[in-house]
């Protein structure tokens, strides 16, 4: 019955579309714009027809599309990371779940969510992303509530990765270790603002 | 103030950047002093929390600027119409006005001269009729280029060969095209074109020659997939004298044709397929017959040499047979999803055209020179 054609050719494809998937997600877990890009470009079309076609918006789906991103990055960069599906059916599935979920929240949750392509099960993850969510969120608010300048001379240390002499320089400081010193002094008070948030648990 | 040179001593035991002699004293204290220990403990789990707290802002901030680049590029799209066609296509719509002023003005000088040579020349029939030829042959000429400049855009390999052409229908809103496998007899590649004449590379799948069905996979950059399918797949029996229809391409533009179920089984009792009353030309073949709700029935195939107007349909129960037939074995059949709902029932029949005529394509078979 029939014949398979040309079935050789198929298998060979299959084998080098992987290969670069795997080569897209070691570019994602180590920040590289180009294969972000790349994810971006492939993906994003998808999951905005995918929200469109559900009541929502264009900013929904860019909100959506980047957050299945930021999972699809931290599990990426975990160790015990292994690609269990296709990276297009992998992203396609956090933004369905967390549509729905969205959906649920704004009380407009129907069963006919209209969708025929293939899922995986991400439950998990998108507990393991939920609950780093939490804890950046309260970081979050630890940083906002530290006021100024201890605020930006974290950020500028921690999130843009400057150096003390280039931090100094900016914020004015007479030197390096004055800077340094205050920057202690910060860090101690958002440590403090932190735990006191993250122990109760919210 | 002890606290910060405490937790500077911390960050620097954790960064490994103290010397060994203070490793050893500040591990020393470590092991004699719990709430020391349990500072490093938690300094620790701080500075990874702040660590990948900064790569999240980092990396969301990456994405932002993507979405502004992408934005910018057309690669994706905020409002407005999302683009479907490939940027040879665009070229060629870009420069389709030029050629057509371009030939037009050829047209005119063609016609000016016929003009003052028929002025000229004594009147007779015989020149009227030259005229018209001349003006048929610059309307040639004007199609000629269209056709040259269809020929530049191809994505064809230059060596292929036209085997033979028909239709075919999405079957997975994912880019999976059937069609018959009649119309890729003899052919190793093919393409499909869709109603707005975009044309894509299609790789062959699968081709079932005993039940004349054969399954296409759009492989192009340049093809969106659709969300979902304007129309299902019936499964249910049909009643003769149920209203069908189909799409085509009999010619270079799609063709709608109505008809009948005329008989629950196809040339000399053949169970697979339906007759219908309905004119079916060549080109037809491997486009979709749906019933009044737009739900597909069958796969139009063949019709009867010898009576007028009798055309054949492979049912579309076999669509699912072959797929559940090839699952197992076949990777790359594995991911089509068939759906029985039709979105366009109720509707009104140019309505129902208008919103599956992208999902029906003309194919072209070819084969290496």
């Amino acid at each position: 019955m029939g014949y398979f054609y040309p079935s050789s050719s198929i298998k060979q494809e299959i084998v080098k579309a992987e290969f670069t998937e795997q080569a897209l997600l070691k570019g994602l877990a180590n920040n590289d714009s180009k294969a972000i890009e790349a994810l971006y470009k492939d993906n994003f079309n998808m999951v905005q027809a995918f929200i469109l076609n559900n009541n929502g918006s264009y900013d929904d789906a860019r909100d959506i599309f980047q957050e299945a991103m930021i999972a699809l990055y931290e599990k990426a960069k975990s160790d015990s990371f292994v690609l269990t599906s296709k990276i297009n059916t992998y992203v396609y599935s956090i933004c369905r779940r967390l549509w729905l979920k969205r959906l649920q929240q704004i009380g407009r949750y129907s069963n006919q969510i209209d969708s025929f392509e293939e899922t995986v099960a991400v439950e998990e993850d998108l507990e393991i992303h939920e609950k780093r969510n939490a804890e950046f969120a309260i970081m979050d608010r630890a940083l906002n509530s530290l006021g100024e300048p201890c605020k930006s001379l974290l950020e500028g240390y921690y999130v843009k990765k400057l150096d003390m002499q280039q931090l100094a320089k900016e914020f004015g400081y007479t030197n390096a270790d004055n800077a340094k010193n205050q920057k202690y002094k910060c860090l101690i008070r958002l440590k403090k603002l932190f735990f006191a948030q993250y122990n109760i648990g919210e | 103030m002890e606290d910060s040179i405490l937790i500077q001593a911390i960050e620097r035991y954790l960064e490994g950047t103290m010397l060994p002699a203070e490793k050893a004293y500040f591990e020393e204290l470590r092991k004699n002093t719990p709430e020391i220990d349990q500072m490093v403990v938690e300094h620790n789990m701080f500075l990874h929390q702040m660590d990948s707290y900064s790569d999240q802002r980092n990396v969301k901030h990456v994405l932002h600027d993507i979405h502004t680049k992408l934005l910018e590029r057309g690669d994706i799209n905020e409002g407005g119409e999302l683009s479907t066609k490939g940027r040879v296509i665009q070229l060629y719509n870009k420069y389709k006005k030029v050629t057509a002023i371009a030939a037009t003005v050829g047209g005119v000088i063609a016609l000016v001269i016929s003009g003052l040579t028929l002025y000229l020349s004594p009147a007779s029939n015989n020149q009227i009729q030259e005229l018209k030829r001349e003006v048929e042959s610059v309307k040639r000429n004007q199609q000629y280029q269209g056709a040259k400049l269809k020929e530049v855009d191809s994505k064809l390999p230059k060596n292929a060969i036209l085997t033979g052409g028909g239709s075919g229908f999405l079957i997975d809103a994912k880019g999976y095209i059937i069609t018959n496998a009649h119309v890729l007899k003899g052919s190793s590649f093919a393409n499909v074109i869709n109603n707005n004449h975009d044309e894509f590379k299609a790789k062959i799948i699968y081709r079932d020659e005993v039940r004349d069905l054969a399954i296409l996979k759009i492989d192009d950059e340049d093809y969106t997939a659709l969300k979902t399918l304007p129309y299902g797949f019936r499964k249910s029996d049909l009643d003769l004298g149920e209203e069908v229809f189909t799409l085509g391409y009999p010619r270079n533009d799609i063709t709608y044709n109505k008809g009948d179920l005329s008989a629950k089984t196809g040339f000399n009792g053949d169970s697979t397929r339906w007759q219908l009353e309905m004119n079916a030309n060549p080109g037809n073949s491997g486009g979709p017959v749906l019933d009044k709700n737009g739900e597909v029935i069958g796969v139009l195939s063949t019709r009867e040499k010898e009576a007028e107007g009798v055309a054949f349909a492979i049912k579309s129960k076999n669509i699912f047979k072959l797929i559940d037939e090839v699952k197992d074995t076949d990777t790359s059949v594995q991911k089509i999803r068939i759906v029985s709902h039709s979105s366009m029932k109720g509707a009104e029949r140019s309505s129902q055209i208008k919103q599956m005529e992208n999902c029906v394509f003309l194919v072209q078979a070819f084969n290496k020179k």
